[in-house]
């Protein structure tokens, strides 16, 4: 009876302690993390960011990623306007030519539509008026480097006001005046120029008048020109996106690639089953660990110096860290086989060479493959940053669209770009995965 | 009596089956030899196309390729004094490093456990939802850290934040489709079980899913931490903050400022071999725990 009570009682002690035990942890993990949490957001300066933070950047990149703008540009000093998608030379209005919604009367007299009842006036003198529904009509001119208007206090907030220059920002468009020009912006929606720029005969005319259609350009034939036009674009220089695709997608390929084949001979020098000395296995070992270590910045930084920016030296940054990697894995798998199908070639009398051919490499195969494919896909991700680093493929003309800060459009077209060929290769090397090795779609993670 | 035999219609059936055997081996090697042809024909062309758009050949530049290093070992050596100070000097900016991938690591594993379950047959709180979610972990894995940096660094401006966020985004991702594997072999009987009790999907989630799946989803976020140490390095040297930053200011300068540049190779070098071995060992450990 006591011995029975004593029992329970040991019983009813440590379950206690269990449940307290688990009690403790179930709070103090979410505890621990919360409060990792919170020294990141001090550390980090969180609260900081939302002083920093420019929201008009974000609104302009917001608007400025599907929409364009057309820029009527007065030349303050010389006279004389000018009209350019996106104030790109490139975009330029040839001479003589304009928008449909502006109406010059002269070169200094010229009236812009903007629609919705907003009008602006550029008049001689170096003025111009604005005719804004529900406010009224801003005068503006420029006397002497000196900024004059009609407004008086208080001035709205949409408007931008010095001696030196004014900034009118409306829904329908913006004005804005300086010494050197006077300039009007209005925004339409879309990627214009895409397909042709303004000096290709065939922008403006439709896929069917194209394939279809009479000769537009007497001197080639409809498709080619087309097809000549489109990738010489100038605007948004398809040739050289397609190039700098290339260069990512080279890179990765000849990095994972050319990993893999130094990495297999290396990795049976790693393994004990094949490497009998373990001072040879142990060396292999930390040459894998150092290169891995080292890590592929480090290696496009310092191969760079030797080769010079380009895709080459992403790639062997990308084979030099990962035959580190690789040599790792495939020396593990190695371990793993199994030693009856080796016995089995061996025992028909193949040679060395032979055991390792029919009886080592069908096991590991399939491992390899899986893991080969799979960096594959991962490693077209690694190249667009080493690109950004070393100079070479879309990663440096997505870094270069960002840091001029105005052509957002073409940040979007490459980021839309960037991700669809990551998806493509995951699914290719998902879909070669599955030819090679067959079973189930899906990858073994490293 | 065997000559018969052999003679026989059984014999010709033999060498019917070997000469199919035959054939079938023949097409099987043309296939392998063309495959390798194509293989190699493509890494030769891709070589020399690489070697052709690079700023320097590979034939010139392979004798310089330890050149730099030498310099920079040199110049280290030379100055060897001050290198332990500079090792401390630049530890904040490693430890901001470490911190970015370990925020990210920790806020994209959150996610993507969320994520995970919300797209695995048989948990999933609204099964209808399950290839949305999917294709919504594909597009966050598909998305470079550099992309979201490189955006978020001009609007947020510079620093630890934009990595940490571009990171955690694709880990979210990353994590995600892995968890999502492992959850889908969890046994269903706890949540039934929890289910009859008038438990809900957290509930259920928490109570009967994630003690099961526990030691794989930790081995897989240890692995993660480790390639985010890498990614945040690396984000670091084109903008966000951290070791990344400074190897790159120290670059800039070129020589005379090498000793700075050997320190945060050392530091970097060091990190990334202590948390490769930190995590292996405890990954092993949890595997074998199991």
């Amino acid at each position: 009876m006591t011995d029975a009570a004593a029992h329970i009682d040991a019983s009813k002690t440590s379950a206690t302690t269990l449940f307290f035990r688990k009690r403790v942890t179930a709070f103090a993990l979410p505890a621990i993390i919360l409060a990792y949490l919170f020294y990141i957001v001090i550390s980090f300066d969180v609260p900081g960011i939302a002083k920093r933070a420019s929201l008009e950047n974000a609104g302009i990149l917001a608007s400025d990623s599907w929409s364009y703008k057309v820029h009527v540009t007065r030349d303050n000093r010389r006279g004389g306007t000018s009209y350019a998608i996106e104030g790109e030379r490139k975009g330029a209005y040839e001479e003589g030519t304009h928008p449909a919604w502006v109406n010059p009367t002269n070169a200094d007299d010229v009236i812009i539509d903007l629609e919705g009842d907003y009008l602006v006036h550029f008049l001689p003198n170096n003025a111009a008026v604005f005719d804004i529904p529900e406010f009224g009509r801003i005068e503006v001119q420029l006397v002497d480097g000196i900024i004059k208007t009609n407004l008086s206090e208080p001035i709205p907030d949409w408007v931008n006001l010095s001696d030196r220059r004014i900034t009118i920002t409306t829904d329908a468009g913006r004005m804005s005046m300086t010494s050197s020009r006077t300039e009007v912006h209005r925004y339409f929606a879309g990627w214009e120029l895409f397909w042709f720029t303004l000096d290709s005969p065939y922008h403006g005319h439709s896929l069917g008048t194209i394939f279809f259609g009479d000769r537009i350009d007497p001197t080639r034939r409809n498709l080619s020109g087309a097809i000549s036009d489109f990738w010489n674009n100038g605007m948004w220089r398809h040739k050289d996106v397609a190039w700098a695709i290339g260069e990512t997608i080279l890179m990765a390929f000849l990095g994972t690639m050319g990993a893999a084949m130094i990495a297999l001979p290396l990795a049976f020098f790693a393994a004990k089953k094949f490497s009998p000395f373990a001072a040879l296995r142990f060396g292999m070992r930390r040459i894998f660990d150092f290169v891995r270590g080292v890590d592929a910045l480090i290696w496009t930084v310092v191969l760079a110096r030797a080769f010079g920016p380009g895709p080459l030296t992403g790639a062997l940054a990308i084979l030099l860290t990962d035959s580190g990697t690789f040599g790792k894995i495939f020396s593990e798998a190695l371990e793993n086989v199994d030693d009856k199908q080796i016995e089995g070639v061996a025992s028909t009398g193949a040679k060395p060479l032979q055991r390792y051919r029919f009886g080592v490499i069908p096991q590991v195969v399939p491992v390899l493959l899986a893991q080969i494919l799979y960096f594959l896909e991962s490693n077209t991700r690694s190249a667009t940053v080493i690109g950004a680093i070393t100079g070479g493929g879309i990663g440096l003309m997505l870094t270069q669209a960002i840091q001029t800060q105005k052509d957002w459009e073409e940040v979007a077209y490459y980021i839309v770009l960037i991700i669809g060929v990551v998806m493509l290769m995951d699914w290719f090397s998902g879909w070669l995965r599955g030819r090679l090795i067959g079973g189930k779609d899906g990858h073994d993670a490293p | 009596m065997t000559d018969a035999a052999l003679n026989g219609p059984s014999s010709s059936r033999v060498n019917r089956i070997q000469d199919s055997y035959m054939v079938q081996v023949r097409r099987r090697r043309m296939y392998g030899g063309l495959t390798l042809g194509i293989f190699v024909l493509l890494m030769v062309s891709g070589f020399a196309i690489a070697d052709d758009r690079n700023a320097g050949g590979f034939w010139d530049g392979w004798r310089q390729v330890l050149d730099f290093p030498a310099d920079v070992m040199s110049e280290a050596w030379e100055k060897r004094a001050e290198v332990p100070g500079l090792l401390v000097e630049f530890f904040p900016a490693l430890l901001e490093t470490i911190n970015i991938a370990a925020a990210s690591t920790l806020i994209g594993a959150m996610l993507g456990l969320i994520l995970a379950l919300l797209s695995t047959r048989g948990l999933a709180k609204w099964p209808r939802l399950i290839p949305l979610f999917r294709r919504i972990m594909d597009i966050m894995r598909a998305v470079p850290e550099i992309v979201i940096a490189l955006v978020l660094i001009f609007i947020l401006g510079g620093g630890p934040v934009p990595a940490m966020i571009a990171i955690a985004f694709h880990t979210a991702g990353a994590l995600g489709k892995l968890y999502s594997e492992v959850a889908e072999n969890a046994d269903l009987k706890p949540v039934e079980g929890l289910g009859s009790t008038g438990a809900t999907w957290s509930q259920r989630m928490w109570l009967g899913v994630l003690p099961q799946v526990a030691p794989n989803f930790l081995s897989y976020t240890l692995l993660r931490f480790e390639i985010n140490i890498r990614a945040s390095a690396i984000l670091g040297f084109v903008g966000a903050g951290g070791i990344g930053a400074e190897l790159r200011h120290a670059m800039s300068w070129g020589p005379g400022r090498f000793d700075e540049a050997a320190a945060i190779f050392l530091l970097l070098f060091g990190a990334i071999v202590f948390f490769d071995q930190l995590s292996s060992r405890y990954r092993n450990k949890m595997i074998e725990g199991q």
